[in-house]
């Protein structure tokens, strides 16, 4: 089974990344692009067959480790 | 007082701690590797230095804060005994829930390396004593994840409760309401990005930082 992780930063969290990324674009002419926020996708590879225990834990394992509560959020697909 | 430098992988100003410490008390601290699962017996100041543990991966301290010796830090901590992290230390504290809020990618996404001028906001403290309250030091900077990042309800939480203890003269990375420095509610677990144990032999450039360890390691 695979989990894929996208972690983001919260609304209201400044990215400064995502504004240089939205910027470089502005400067190539996409003038439609009114925001840009830039995250993380995290692939985990994971054995077991059960589509519930495996979301718990990895639920868990993105609140001790792989988001950080203060600034972050996640959602989690998985497949 | 006995000292602990934590050395992790990728760790770098662990020697400068050592220095700083060895300084000022006249005993050099034990240097304990991120594998061990125990302070060495009678370890009082803790000190988490800076660096770049683990490359920076995934998030800055984020691995570091998990690591095997850190729920003997959190239980240290938990008994009131001083933990100070510069920089990196500093972003280790905060994953590890020790402080409040986050570091984030400076606001103008360059690594900063320069002299910062910092004031006390907080002299009432044990790591700040022997300084005057609103004091200006000039202390180095070098980082590229310092922006200090926490909500508001935190922010008015920790600047009426003296938790804010330096500030910068001139914000160089972003940090909401100019934080530099703050501590725990209980003020024994201080976290800060600038590097005081760098600014206490004037072959450094400036001693400013040496009141710092005199104030938390009872010397001079």
């Amino acid at each position: 089974m695979k989990a894929k992780i996208h972690v983001y930063l919260k609304p209201g969290v400044l990215d400064p990344q995502g504004a240089a990324v939205a910027g470089a674009l502005h400067n190539m002419g996409y003038d439609e692009v009114v925001e840009a926020r830039q995250g993380k996708l995290i692939e985990l590879d994971l054995t077991g067959e059960d589509a519930e225990k495996a979301r718990a834990r990895v639920e868990e394992m993105c609140a001790k480790l792989l988001s950080n509560p203060v600034i972050e959020s996640y959602s989690i697909e998985l497949e | 007082m006995k000292s602990a430098v934590i050395v992790f992988p990728g760790s770098n100003c662990d020697r400068d701690a050592h220095d700083a410490i060895a300084k000022v008390t006249g005993h050099a601290p034990a240097m304990v590797w991120h594998q061990e699962s125990e302070l060495p017996e009678g370890t009082d100041f803790v000190m988490v230095p800076g660096g770049f543990s683990y490359g920076d991966y995934l998030r800055c301290g984020a691995m570091a804060s998990r690591s095997a010796i850190m729920p003997a830090i959190v239980a240290h901590a938990a008994t009131g005994a001083p933990v100070l992290g510069v920089c990196n230390g500093f972003q280790i504290l905060t994953e590890s829930g020790l402080l409040p809020g986050a570091l984030m990618r400076n606001a103008g996404l360059k690594f900063v390396c320069e002299k910062a001028k910092l004031t006390v906001e907080n002299a009432n403290t044990r790591f700040t004593s022997h300084y005057e309250g609103g004091a200006e030091l000039i202390v180095p900077i070098a980082h590229h994840d310092g922006n200090y990042f926490a909500d508001d309800e935190t922010l008015d939480r920790i600047e009426g409760e003296g938790q804010v203890i330096f500030r910068y003269g001139k914000n160089p990375n972003g940090s909401k309401r100019d934080i530099a420095g703050i501590t725990n509610e209980q003020g024994n677990v201080m976290g800060m990005m600038p590097h005081p144990e760098r600014a206490v032999d004037e072959k450094h450039g400036g001693t400013d930082g040496l009141k710092l360890f005199e104030s938390l390691l009872g010397s001079a």
